[in-house]
């Protein structure tokens, strides 16, 4: 890359320039009047409605609790995707029956959009828990199967046959050969579950559930509450930034600990 | 116990019909505590020979036996040694040598035990809970080594497990092999390309041809290392100097460049 010899300081700033130019390009669209009021509000009052939707309920809950219900759903859906996923994945990676069975139902399955899932969920479930959660699995579910799989198939052979030359069978090898080297893809697939997911469940919660960011921006968008929709949009991104950010430390750490990086 | 037998083996890579034949009648016998080494040029199939001993892969015709029963897949009583050393990387050293032993279902005191022995054999004592990418390559090696040899196998299967370290340390290691084969010796079947390395280390060592891969020819060494005495030299490069060494590994290197030149033309 021609850019690649901008120190840290330079990223930043030029991180910042963008953040706030497209900053100033929105607030000139909202406050100019090229845009009318309600279509587009401007970053202030988004600002101001978040500030207020902390402490003032909007559909029942404040934004926190809105939030905190949301990621409540979140975790759980993730949890039960990577704690399936994960593990057939690796059996999978060993088993070459178990994936000739599953791989042919899967590979169809995996390109069903999560939404699609939506009038089932809604069957099934209703706008409890259950809906939500059986959403962001669908949406989380593949690639922590997926990673899990790869990684274990693409072990070193080497490794595969020392741990076979020294007697090991198939539950250890799964759990003390397979898992760790797949490790770092599973971590990988970790990340693309959790924005897929998170991406999931607000789709999920604007059709439903009875509380969460979504439900609460379909409210606002009933009432014509722009910033509220607005507030919702932002606090989404911020979270599910959150959450990379954590899940890179945690594979950043992985890899030093295992003296992949320096 | 410790024996290895190739019985007619062949070995077709690919379809049965017009696939590449690597390996061509291959007929040798290594004995109870015996170590061969088996020289050729690269690509001859002598690194298969080896993984049909540890059951890595399966002879397309005749029959590999260790201890007079054929084998049919890998196992702790065939220990391998490979030459990316293939440890563990998640495993510290000593959880890369309790491995096989824990396969084994050993009792715990049992296993601490005989880790503790091996990593005092191959002088890892201070590395124990060491993870393997903070060692030297040598070091590495040492540890392949000790997981080998604390399954106490039958027999040890050396894949040119010096070649990937540096001229220096190959030659440590190539010394600490000749005092382990004293202290403790093994049946040992031993693959390499440097054939300074074979004739100092192997009592006997079987040349092959080039693709297919044919023994050519198996020289005694022990007997000439014997009547020379060369055991009274502690260090490598005075063994390789005594004219007995050199006349041997002259006499393999020029069975050797037949082949490399044939192969050449």
């Amino acid at each position: 890359m021609g850019d690649a010899s901008l120190s840290l300081r330079e990223r930043l700033a030029w991180g910042a320039f963008g953040l706030v130019l497209f900053l100033g390009i929105w607030t000139f669209l909202s406050t100019s009047g090229v845009v009318p009021g309600p279509f587009l509000p401007s970053p202030l009052e988004v600002l101001n409605r978040i500030i207020r939707l902390m402490t003032n309920p909007f559909a029942g809950a404040t934004l926190p609790q809105h939030l905190a219900s949301s990621v409540q759903r979140y975790g759980f859906g993730v949890l039960l995707a990577a704690a399936i996923g994960v593990p057939l994945g690796l059996l999978m990676g060993w088993f070459r029956l178990l994936d000739d069975i599953i791989t042919p139902i899967f590979d169809g399955l995996r390109f069903i959009a999560p939404i699609a899932w939506v009038p089932f969920a809604a069957l099934w479930f209703g706008t409890g828990i259950g809906g939500p959660v059986m959403i962001i699995f669908a949406g989380a579910f593949p690639p922590c199967l997926i990673n899990a799989y790869r990684g274990a198939r693409f072990v070193e052979p080497r490794l595969i046959e020392a741990a076979r030359m020294l007697g090991t069978g198939n539950m250890r090898m799964i759990l003390e050969v397979l898992l760790p080297a797949a490790t770092p893809s599973i971590v990988a697939g970790l990340r693309v579950s959790a924005g897929l997911g998170w991406q999931s469940l607000v789709g999920a919660e604007l059709i439903v559930a009875a509380a969460g960011v979504g439900f609460m921006m379909v409210q606002a968008q009933a009432n014509v509450a722009t910033p509220t929709v607005m507030a919702g949009m932002l606090a989404i991104g911020v979270i599910g930034m959150l959450i990379d950010v954590l899940l890179r430390q945690g594979e950043g750490w992985l890899r030093r600990r295992r003296g992949l990086e320096a | 116990m410790g024996s290895i037998r190739f019985d007619k083996v062949d070995k077709v890579f690919g379809p049965k019909a017009g696939g590449v034949k690597a390996l061509d009648n291959i007929n040798l016998e290594i004995g109870e505590k015996e170590f061969v080494a088996i020289v050729g040029p690269s690509g001859c199939g002598k690194t298969t020979c080896l993984r049909m001993v540890a059951g890595f892969e399966a002879p397309s015709a005749g029959v590999v036996s260790v201890s007079g029963k054929p084998v049919t897949a890998p196992g702790p009583d065939r220990a391998v040694v490979f030459q990316q050393f293939a440890l563990f990387p998640w495993k510290s050293v000593r959880e890369n040598i309790e491995l096989g032993l824990r396969n084994k279902n050993l009792p715990a005191g049992e296993r601490a035990d005989l880790v503790a022995s091996a990593l005092k054999l191959m002088n890892l004592e201070t590395h124990a809970e060491a993870f393997p990418h903070q060692l030297s390559g040598g070091m590495q090696q040492r540890v392949a080594i000790a997981r080998a040899y604390v399954l106490d196998p039958d027999v040890l299967l050396m894949d040119e497990p010096f070649g990937a370290l540096d001229a220096q340390t190959r030659v440590v290691m190539q010394e600490e092999l000749v005092r382990l084969a004293r202290v403790n010796p093994r049946t040992v079947l031993f693959i390499t390309h440097a054939v300074e390395e074979a004739v100092y280390l192997a009592d006997r060592v079987a040349i092959m041809t080039r693709r297919p891969g044919r023994i050519k020819q198996v020289l005694d060494v022990r007997k000439i290392r014997q009547a020379e005495n060369w055991d009274k030299h502690p260090r490598i490069e005075d063994v390789m100097d005594l004219e007995s060494f050199v006349h041997l590994r002259t006499q393999i290197w020029k069975s050797l460049r037949e082949e490399k030149s044939a192969n050449v033309i």
